[in-house]
């Protein structure tokens, strides 16, 4: 498949933007079945769009940044009347009365959305084991998982059947998967990527990114969907960074800082990996010193507790009175209890249980207060680090993809999965997974860069490096 | 009321909660009025749907900030929080709320009695939406059904919570009155309570004079200021017989019920939420710089307490009716008619009678009357060229279709009454009753009131009462 750059360059210069769509909904009819990466493929709504840019083009306009370009969308991103399900039974025959503000960004820019994919449940999850809708296969290796949570998305790049695709990065959801699928995943700073019709998890963890097969790809996503919203209060209030104009100037000169904590615990051939992504900046004239930072290591277990936290009042809207799912009960309160016990899945009851915990009167300061002050703490060691090195390389996961089932029963070895994401969501900073090398039976490893709010285009040009030196 | 039995003494503080008047709703655009259709002002926003966000209206943060500023409190950089409970009114299950950052706190307000009681905080928080229920009791329990009005969701509340100053429920009744002149003043709302536009909870409790202060017990949602009285009352004598009787108050929150005038139990302590209040994360810290709050602080008109002494000062000795008036005219917002009265050198005590009358008998057009009419009305009363009952119809003529009084009079054939014809009618009314005559003539005064009486009746009420007596007084 052409990548999203030369798909874009070619149908404002006069190719076929529903030629384009064709060979997209081509490949997704050969393999949904098997993968299960959609739940909802909108071809109606492709069509019309695929159509417009063909039309503006035949007019002799331009059709956009994204001209022509199918993207696949995470199943939390609102869809104006296209169903919008977060993976849950409990938004069953919801369909959104307006479009999530990226959606709006990307059909301005040219793109065709073709429908929506699969998830962990709510976006919680490593694997897109916890969909109510079953799991997605990895497509590189269908007994294994694509990661998560936004598996669909992942897999739907990684299978060819778009060239572009959206995710939400809460505690690694983006980079995770895309390290397990083969692909450039992008978690932005916090604010520069509006979270307006993103179903929120975790709202002041949440942050839209895309999956590419290039950096070229995703810095041409990025700069489509980043910039100031005033429907978001949190968002940045400044243009999107520019990320194409300087993806190709190098690393020479900048510090980079080989984290010890980022890899510690990682199979051989990831480890390898992160070494040898070291030796790559370090030829391309970075220097490349080691550190540590010991406070990332208390990231999981403060993630644990602020995530959810914030989980259990973002879904207490999902009652049974307004929308989605509703079992009668006696009065409101036993069907508030009816619709969310059959509604939601144990993953989500598991994460609710916990959150409501540790925002309980007598319980907030030993939980909930303690993961802010240790949030507090990461943010200080992250601003610490910054000051001697530009970048942070480290592992994006400790394996690549696993078994089906082989961390499902174990939430605890689940969620190490994430133990190298997690610290950027907390500081709210930047990182990218690139793929760099394979390990077990041939699949990829991802390394990660992390850099400060708004490093992204230094990230990017980073991320440009490695994937040169894998040539592509 | 009559002071609590055996030296009791009650203690309540008030949480007022009044809807600002904002054109739009708290985090959204949406129309903030009342009276809609259910369901139509509604968006995804206050309707709390999947994805969506709120963005701070800035108009109720200036409104916010007046009201603080009216009530001297210190304003402060500030945050808002998440209040978490189900309810189905409540759209996304948690109140986007201020909690341990209040935009306000720290302030008092003085009450015309001359007691002060002091004001905690005054913070900023969002409206739920409006069930009804069907059927039962027409309360949540037992009801068969239940329909839910998001109209009000997400409309702009200040909550304003006293200290626990307020002694009887006279004082009670007279702070929620003169805050809500302070709300209308402001221009933060239009204190329309039977419209729910402010909202009272009590918290009273009782004590012996000088001992630590007693249980509370919270009573909910006193939608008028009658009802604030008799409930506070109410509850205070139910917690002193309580506590008489042997028992001991709970804490809890209680209902009343207006009709058997009585509270009673909605839920105990142990029955409390836990709210789990935690910052929220879709909104950013609110620190309004200096020149925003000076800009509101300019714009602050005068409050009640300002306005209603520059109207006594107006008078050389008030007497309590007139200060009656003065209420009345300051809560209608009349002060500009009794003012530009005196400008024209009217008479002040006529002006204030006819503006806490006529005029606020007739508040919904009191824009067909200029100062001007109004001041030239008491004129013409004062001169005698309208007696009082013909100024009073003056009034309401300009007041019912606009137009100049001098004009409204002659078309109601109010002319003056030469003095002439006055005498006239004097001197015959004498001839006719000689006995009456002779006894006013030897020293019986109230015989005065007999024979005005018989000039109105045979001038239509159109000769004034004051020129009748100087006739009498004349011919004595």
């Amino acid at each position: 498949m052409k990548s999203a750059v030369d798909i874009a360059r070619d149908v404002n210069a006069g190719a076929s933007a529903v030629e384009e769509l064709e060979r997209s909904l081509a490949s997704i009819r050969s393999r949904n079945d098997e993968l299960n990466v959609f739940l909802h493929v909108d071809e109606e709504g492709a069509y019309a769009a695929a159509r417009r840019v063909d039309e503006i083009v035949a007019a002799g306009g331009s059709a956009g940044p994204l001209a022509g370009v199918p993207v696949a969308l995470k199943d939390n991103l609102c869809t104006l009347g296209v169903p919008t399900t977060c993976s849950s039974k409990i938004l069953d025959g919801w369909r959104p009365p307006y479009n999530a503000t990226v959606v709006d960004r990307l059909r301005a820019a040219g793109a065709v959305p073709v429908g929506k994919t699969n998830l962990d449940e709510f976006a919680m999850g490593s694997s897109t084991e916890n969909s109510a809708f079953g799991p997605t296969r990895n497509p590189l290796d269908p007994a294994r998982v694509p990661g998560g949570s936004s598996g669909g998305s992942a897999a739907a790049v990684a299978a060819n059947m778009t060239p572009l695709s959206l995710g939400s990065d809460t505690g690694g959801s983006i980079r995770q998967p895309a390290a397990l699928c083969g692909l450039v995943g992008v978690k932005p700073t916090y604010g520069s990527v509006s979270r307006y019709g993103l179903i929120a998890f975790a709202s002041s963890l949440d942050q839209i990114g895309p999956f590419a097969k290039t950096v070229a790809d995703a810095a041409l996503a990025l700069e489509v969907i980043g910039g100031y919203d005033p429907k978001d209060s949190t968002s940045l209030n400044e243009t999107a960074p520019q990320l194409l104009a300087t993806l190709d100037s190098g690393v020479a000169g900048r510090r980079v800082g080989l984290v010890r904590e980022l890899v510690e615990g990682s199979d051989d051939d990831v480890t390898r990996s992160v070494d040898r992504a070291a030796a790559v900046l370090r030829d391309a004239g970075a220097t490349v010193v080691e550190l540590s930072i010991p406070e990332l290591t208390l990231g999981l277990s403060a993630y644990y507790l602020i995530a959810p936290a914030e989980a259990s009042s973002n879904l207490a809207r999902y009652d049974g009175v307004r929308y989605g799912l509703r079992v009668d009960a006696e009065d409101v309160a036993a069907m508030n209890e009816a619709t969310r016990t059959a509604g939601f899945g144990a993953e989500v009851k598991r994460r609710i249980m916990l959150g409501t915990y540790a925002l309980s009167a007598g319980y907030y300061d030993a939980y909930y207060g303690q993961a802010l002050k240790v949030r507090t703490q990461m943010i200080a060691a992250f601003a610490r680090a910054y000051a001697d090195v530009d970048l942070l390389l480290g592992a994006t996961t400790p394996s690549v993809a696993f078994a089906f089932g082989s961390k499902t029963n174990d939430p605890m070895a689940m969620y190490l999965n994430d133990v190298f994401t997690i610290p950027t969501n907390l500081s709210g900073e930047a990182a990218i997974s690139v793929p760099f090398g394979t390990g077990e039976a041939d699949l990829p490893v991802g390394v990660q860069l992390l850099g400060p709010g708004r490093s992204e285009p230094t990230l990017f040009a980073a991320a440009r490096v490695l994937e040169v030196a894998e040539g592509r | 009321m009559a002071p609590l039995p055996n030296g009791w003494e009650m203690v309540v503080g008030l949480e007022v909660h009044t809807e600002l008047k904002t054109a739009t709703k708290l985090f959204c655009g949406c129309a903030n009025a009342f009276g809609a259709a259910p369901n139509t002002q509604v968006c995804p926003v206050c309707l709390g749907l999947p994805g969506s966000l709120p963005v701070l209206n800035e108009h109720a943060v200036d409104l916010a900030m007046a009201i603080g500023m009216a009530l001297h409190c210190t304003i402060a950089p500030s945050t808002f929080h998440r209040k978490n409970y189900f309810y189905p009114d409540m759209p996304k299950d948690y109140q986007i709320s201020q909690y341990d950052l209040p935009i306000n706190s720290g302030g008092y307000l003085d009450l015309p009695d001359g007691s002060r009681v002091s004001i905690e905080r005054a913070h900023m928080e969002e409206d739920t939406g409006k069930t009804t229920h069907l059927g039962g009791s027409g309360r949540i329990h037992g009801a068969d059904r239940s329909l839910v009005d998001y109209n009000r969701s997400g409309v702009p509340l200040v909550e304003i919570v006293s200290g626990p100053d307020i002694r009887t429920p006279e004082q009670a009744r007279a702070y929620a009155s003169e805050l809500r002149g302070i709300l209308i003043a402001t221009g933060a709302s239009d204190g329309r309570m039977e419209e729910g536009s402010m909202r009272i909870d009590a918290n009273v409790s009782v004590r012996r004079p000088d001992a630590p202060f007693g249980t509370r017990c919270e009573i909910k949602n006193l939608n008028s200021l009658r009802s604030l009285q008799r409930a506070i009352e109410y509850e205070a004598l139910r917690q002193i017989e309580l506590i008489e009787d042997g028992g001991t108050v709970r804490q809890e929150t209680r209902h009343w019920d207006e009709v058997a005038g009585e509270t009673s139990t909605m839920r105990t302590k142990e029955e409390a939420e836990d709210y789990r209040y935690f910052l929220e994360p879709d909104l950013v810290e609110l620190a309004p710089d200096a020149a925003w709050q000076q800009r509101i602080r300019e714009q602050l008109g005068p409050m009640p307490a300002a306005r209603r002494a520059a109207l006594s000062a107006l008078l050389s000795h008030p007497q309590p009716a007139q200060l009656d008036a003065i209420e009345v005219v300051v809560d209608l917002e009349l002060d500009e008619y009794v003012h530009a009265a005196a400008a024209a050198q009217a008479d002040v005590a006529i002006a204030l009678a006819r503006a806490a009358n006529e005029v606020a008998g007739n508040l919904e057009s009191r824009s067909n009357l200029t100062t001007d009419a109004f001041s030239a009305t008491v004129l013409m009363e004062q001169r005698g060229e309208l007696s009082a009952t013909q100024a009073k119809t003056v009034l309401g003529d300009v007041l019912a279709s606009g137009g100049d009084p001098a004009a409204a009079a002659a078309a109601r054939g109010f002319e003056q009454m030469s003095s002439d014809s006055l005498s006239s009618t004097v001197a015959g009314l004498i001839d006719a009753n000689p006995d009456e005559w002779q006894r006013y003539r030897d020293g019986d005064d109230k015989l005065a009131q007999f024979f005005i009486g018989l000039v109105m009746k045979a001038t239509k009420g159109q000769a004034n009462g004051k020129s009748v007596i100087a006739e009498l007084q004349a011919r004595r």
